[in-house]
C-alpha cells in the first residue's frame, strides 16, 4: 500500500475506534432532551454546558474524593516501591528474587479476593468510608506494578555511577538519594502516573469498601448516576468526560512512558 | 552496614506491606471461606466453623453454572477478538507512513480510561430506543436489538465493550514485538519471491511466536477478573444472563452478605488466575535477579 493511502487508512481506522469517545463528548454537549429524539444528532449543536453544571454540582465533591485518594495512592506507592526497588536491583541477596516472584504472583490475584477480605479487615479497623482505608486497598494494586517497573529500570543504571558515590564515601542510603532516585526519575513519573491512573479509575473497592454514607469516588458516582433509571445522560457523559481528563493527560504529557510503564511491570525485561 | 543488612533494611516496608495486604487477606480468604459468616460475624466476632459447606452452597447454587459458563464464553470471545484486531492493526501500524505514530498513539486512550467511563459510555450507545447503535442498524433497515435487556444479546454486548477496551493493550505489545523483528529477514523473504501473506506467515507470525504468548496468557489473567464493564453495563443481569465468577463473588458477599460463600468463589478464581499465570511466568522465564 502506497503511503498516502495507509494514512487516510490509519485516521479511518482511528475514527471508528475511538467513535464512543466522540459520542461520550457529543451527548455531554447536547440538552438531555435531544438525546432522547428518535433520530441522534451527530453534531452538539447548538451545545450546552448544562451537563457540566449538572456535573460539577452532584458530582463534583466526589470528583475532589477521587483526587484525594488518587493522590494518596501515589504518595504510598513510591514510598514503599522506591527504596525496595533499589535493593532489589542493586544489592542483590538471597531472597531478592523469591521477592520478585512473590510479586509477580500477588499481581494475579483477582481484585474480588482482596475487596472481599480487605472489607472484613477494614470493618474491625474503622476504615470503611475512609480515605486511607481506599489508599491502602488501591496500593495493594500499584506497590507490586511500581516496585517492578523501577527495579527494571534501577538495573539498568550503570554500576559506575553508584560506585563512584561509594567511593566518595556515600553510604547506602546517601547513595540512593543522591544518585539513584535522581537518575531515575523517568520510572518514578511511570510508577506515580500508573498508580494515579489506577487509583483514579478504581471502581472495585470503591464501590465494596464505601457505603454511600461517607466518601464516594467518582467512579462509584458514575455508576450510581447511570443505575438510576431516569438517567439523564447529559449529565453522565459531562461526568464521564471529566473523569476521563487524567487519561487525557497521561496520554498528552507522557505518551512516550506509557509503552515503557506498561511492559515494565508485565512482562520480562 | 553490611550489604546484606542494607539490602534487608530497604526492602523492609515492602515486605511488611506484602505480608499485611497480601498475606493476611489471603489467608484471611481461606478461612473465611470455611466459616459461615454473615454480617453480624463482623460485629460479634462469632462466625462457625462449616468447613466445606460455603464451597458447596456456591457451587450448588443455580447460578454457578451460568456464571461459569459465561466466565468462559466473556474471557473467550474478548481475547480471540482483542487478539486477532490488535495484531492485525499492529501488522497494519507497523508499517512506515505519515502520522503513524500519532495514530497508534490516539488508539491508547480507550485502554488508559477509567472502566466505569467505559462502560457508561457504551451502555448509552446500547441504549433500545436512543441508542447510536440502532440507529444506525434502522438505517440499514435492520430492526433494533434489545442490547442490554434480552438475555440472548446481553453477554454478546458486554463481550463487544470489552473487546474495545482490550484492542489498545493488545495492539501495543504485539507491535513492540514486530519491532523486534530483523527487516532483513523480510528483505531476504521477499527476494525469494514471498508475497505479503507468506512473509506474514512464514517470518512474523513464527518470531511473533513469544510475545503472543505473553499477550494472551496476560490477557486471560486480567479477563477472568474483569468486574468494572459488566456491573456498569448490566449489573449481571438480565436473570444472570451476564454474571461471571466475579460478579458472583461479588453478588454472594456484598448483596447477599454470604461473605463465606463469595470467599470460596474468589478462592476458585484465585486458582484458575494463578494457574494461568503460573504458566505465564514459565514462558517468559527470566533471570529473577
Amino acid at each position: 500500500m502506497r503511503g498516502r493511502v495507509r494514512t487516510v487508512a490509519g485516521v479511518l481506522i482511528v475514527l471508528v475506534l475511538l467513535f464512543p469517545l466522540y459520542w461520550m463528548l457529543n451527548a455531554s454537549l447536547q440538552p438531555s432532551g435531544a438525546l432522547l429524539r428518535p433520530t441522534p444528532e451527530f453534531l452538539p449543536l447548538p451545545a450546552t454546558l448544562d451537563g457540566y453544571r449538572e456535573a460539577l454540582a452532584t458530582q463534583g465533591g466526589h470528583l475532589l474524593s477521587s483526587l484525594v485518594v488518587a493522590g494518596g495512592t501515589v504518595l504510598v506507592s513510591l514510598l514503599i516501591a522506591t527504596p525496595a526497588a533499589y535493593s532489589l536491583a542493586r544489592l542483590p541477596w538471597r531472597g531478592g528474587p523469591v521477592f520478585v516472584f512473590a510479586l509477580l504472583i500477588v499481581q494475579m490475584i483477582p481484585g474480588i479476593v482482596m475487596a472481599n477480605s480487605l472489607y472484613a479487615l477494614f470493618g474491625s479497623l474503622g476504615l470503611i468510608d475512609n480515605y486511607l482505608g481506599l489508599v491502602l486497598a488501591d496500593s495493594t494494586a500499584t506497590v507490586p506494578f511500581a516496585i517492578l517497573v523501577l527495579r527494571a529500570f534501577m538495573v539498568a543504571i550503570p554500576r559506575e555511577l553508584s560506585e563512584a558515590a561509594r567511593v566518595d564515601g556515600a553510604g547506602y542510603w546517601r547513595t540512593f538519594t543522591s544518585v539513584i532516585v535522581p537518575v531515575s526519575r523517568n520510572a518514578v513519573i511511570t510508577a506515580g502516573l500508573f498508580s494515579f491512573l489506577f487509583a483514579w479509575a478504581d471502581f472495585l473497592f470503591a464501590v465494596t469498601l464505601t457505603t454511600g454514607q461517607g466518601i464516594e469516588p467518582v467512579t462509584v458516582g458514575i455508576y450510581r448516576f447511570v443505575g438510576n433509571q431516569t438517567a439523564d445522560w447529559n449529565g453522565v457523559m459531562a461526568t464521564a468526560v471529566l473523569a476521563s481528563v487524567p487519561a487525557a493527560i497521561l496520554l498528552v504529557v507522557a505518551q512516550r512512558y506509557v509503552v515503557a510503564g506498561m511492559t515494565g511491570g508485565a512482562v520480562k525485561e | 552496614m553490611s550489604r546484606r543488612a542494607a539490602a534487608i533494611a530497604f526492602l523492609l516496608p515492602a515486605l511488611l506491606y506484602v505480608l499485611v495486604f497480601f498475606g493476611y487477606p489471603l489467608v484471611y480468604n481461606i478461612l473465611m471461606s470455611v466459616r459461615d459468616y454473615s454480617v453480624r460475624s463482623f460485629y460479634t466476632g462469632e462466625a462457625p466453623f462449616v468447613g466445606v459447606a460455603n464451597y458447596l452452597a456456591a457451587i450448588g447454587n443455580p447460578v454457578f453454572g451460568k456464571a461459569a459458563l459465561n466466565t468462559v464464553w466473556f474471557t473467550v470471545g474478548s481475547i480471540a477478538f482483542q487478539f486477532g484486531i490488535g495484531l492485525a492493526l499492529a501488522v497494519f501500524f507497523n508499517g512506515r507512513f505519515l502520522g503513524s505514530a500519532t495514530l497508534r498513539a490516539l488508539l491508547l486512550l480507550p485502554w488508559l480510561l477509567p472502566l466505569v467511563v467505559s462502560g457508561a459510555v457504551w451502555r448509552w450507545m446500547f441504549d433500545q430506543d436512543h441508542g447510536v447503535l440502532n440507529t444506525a442498524l434502522r438505517l440499514v433497515g435492520l430492526p433494533a436489538v434489545p442490547w442490554l435487556t434480552d438475555t440472548g444479546w446481553a453477554l454478546p454486548a458486554v463481550i463487544l465493550t470489552n473487546i474495545w477496551i482490550g484492542i489498545p493493550f493488545n495492539l501495543v505489545l504485539l507491535h513492540g514485538g514486530l519491532r523486534a523483528i530483523p527487516g532483513s529477514l523480510y528483505e531476504a523473504a521477499a527476494l525469494d519471491g514471498a508475497n505479503a501473506w507468506q512473509r506474514f506467515r512464514d517470518v512474523t507470525w513464527p518470531l511473533l511466536r513469544p510475545v503472543t504468548w505473553i499477550v494472551l496468557m496476560l490477557g486471560l489473567v486480567y479477563t477472568i477478573k474483569v468486574f468494572d464493564v459488566i456491573m456498569v453495563i448490566t449489573g449481571g443481569g438480565p436473570a444472570n444472563a451476564t454474571q461471571t465468577l466475579t460478579t458472583f463473588s461479588y453478588s454472594l458477599s456484598f448483596h447477599d452478605f454470604a461473605f463465606g460463600q463469595g470467599a470460596a468463589i474468589g478462592n476458585v478464581l484465585i486458582l484458575v488466575a494463578t494457574g494461568f499465570g503460573f504458566v505465564y511466568l514459565r514462558s517468559a522465564r527470566e533471570p529473577l535477579a
